[in-house]
């Protein structure tokens, strides 16, 4: 059974179709790269995942918690699906412990004791324990990143969605946020990502999915289809984005 | 003759000076706090749209800042009475502060409110807070670090303004000036001091509101 089952989607901004029926089923344990041009859908699709966009039609369900044409129950779905953004958006007046205590204490009623060492353990799993007690703006990016990522592990997410969590990073600080990403998919995280790192969606990647103008153009195991594209759309695009 | 400075008819009422300059600063602290607390809801309400109740605090804050407070507070004291709402000066005298002040820190705090990037809002959503949880842990404190400045300003403007409560006889720090003045006809001298214990009134509150900030609302929020 899919641990992630998207049917028939669809989503408009106003007059612009942005997202025309989207099919897709995600197993649990897989990793899930979305690539594509901007403005090809890849981004909103991953926000309907966890609500961050409504959906007009179709329907979704996470791990048994559904939508059904944006209707459902939303916070459910957010409880079993975490999200890492490209600005990190850590809250800026609490520590890195504080950023990922916040949650599980507020939302799941974790006792405070508690909540700290599902902190320290979340933080010892992205190589941070040393910056419990460190506030956003003492971190690099990708230390931010990373407590980031610890933030939402610590809900104990279904999946995690990364949305092209290293494309504000400095280079020689991507490697340490992708370090912490495979080792996820390795420890069996479902993850869905949208990402530029087309060696890495490679590498770690189980399934790639190829949008372009609100459908999926074409997917299948990342080896094959970045060998083999079949359509000259994605022929194209590997060809720009590896010419870059 | 030259005019022959004496400050101790002056000094002989140093007690009701003291006295009037703690009842300004009592009607201060209960205005600043509950003014400042009719803000934030005001705050909120307006950034977020919550109808009717944006539309309301949008006429009230309009009202009051293009009105005058002596007008404000005449009204509440003497006109109020007409629909049988009556008050003591020190009732009227907090209830004006508070409305004025009021409106004054919606408009700032809801500065702040609207200054919080639109990502850590969602990176709460995407954790499954709710909009309640999210006011409070998430936008709040960062709202009023930024804005501190301008409500610690807004609150010593609210103290100096309360001389006019003297006008109903609220028995304040320049109630207690006029009435000293009437009896020793030392008017130099008498708001001389008195002008120099609002000044350095002001300058405490400023100190006291600055270190608050610092201790429980900036912090670390930047």
């Amino acid at each position: 059974m899919s641990l992630v089952k998207i049917a028939g989607l669809h989503k408009h901004f106003g007059t612009n179709h942005v997202l025309k029926g989207i099919d897709l089923e995600v197993a649990s344990g897989d990793v899930v790269a979305l690539i594509g041009r901007s403005g090809s859908g890849k981004s909103t699709l991953l926000r309907t995942v966890n609500g961050l966009e409504t959906i007009d039609k179709g329907e979704l369900v996470v791990d048994g918690t559904a939508l059904h044409d944006g209707r459902g129950d939303l916070r459910a779905l957010r409880q079993k699906v975490g999200m890492v953004f490209q600005q990190f958006n850590l809250f800026p007046h609490l520590t890195a412990g504080q950023n990922v205590m916040l949650a599980p204490t507020v939302v799941k009623g974790t006792a405070k004791a508690e909540a700290e060492d599902i902190a320290k353990e979340v933080l010892l799993k992205v190589g941070l324990s040393d910056k419990f007690d460190s506030y956003p703006d003492q971190l690099s990016g990708g230390q931010q990143q990373r407590v980031a990522i610890a933030r939402a592990l610590a809900m104990r997410p279904k999946v995690l969605l990364c949305d092209e969590i290293t494309s504000a990073l400095d280079p020689e600080l991507v490697s340490e946020v992708l370090a912490v990403v495979r080792q996820l998919a390795t420890e069996g995280m479902t993850l869905i990502m949208v990402t530029h790192e087309m060696r890495f969606a490679r590498e770690v990647g189980n399934k790639l999915i190829f949008m372009h103008h609100g459908r999926i153009h074409e997917s299948g195991d990342p080896k094959t289809v970045f060998a083999e594209p079949q359509t000259p759309e994605l022929a194209n695009f590997i060809g720009a984005v590896q010419s870059a | 003759m030259a005019y022959r400075f004496d400050f101790a008819p002056v000094f002989e009422h140093t007690d009701l000076l003291l006295a009037g300059a703690g009842f300004t600063l009592a009607l201060t602290a209960v205005g600043a706090v509950l003014g400042i607390g009719l803000g934030v809801t005001g705050a909120v309400c307006r950034a977020w749209k919550l109808r009717p109740f944006d539309r309301m605090f949008g006429l009230y804050v309009e009202v009051i800042r293009n009105t005058p407070f002596l007008v404000q507070l005449f009204f509440i004291f003497f006109g109020l009475p007409a629909l049988g709402v009556r008050m003591s000066e020190w009732q009227a005298a907090v209830l004006a502060m508070v409305v004025n002040l009021g409106a004054y820190s919606t408009e700032i705090i809801r500065a702040g409110i609207q200054a919080t990037p639109r990502g850590q809002i969602e990176a709460a959503e995407s954790l499954a807070m709710t909009r309640p949880q999210i006011f409070r842990h998430v936008v709040l404190r960062p709202a009023l670090a930024k804005v501190w400045p301008a409500l610690t300003s807004q609150v010593i403007i609210v103290m100096l303004g309360s001389a006019v409560c003297s006008q109903i006889a609220t028995e304040e720090l320049t109630f207690a000036a006029n009435f000293i003045q009437s009896r020793n006809f030392r008017a130099f001298e008498t708001y001389f001091v008195t002008t120099g214990m609002y000044f350095v009134m002001a300058l405490a509150i400023r100190q006291l509101l600055v270190q608050l900030g610092q201790h429980y609302v900036v912090g670390r929020a930047r």
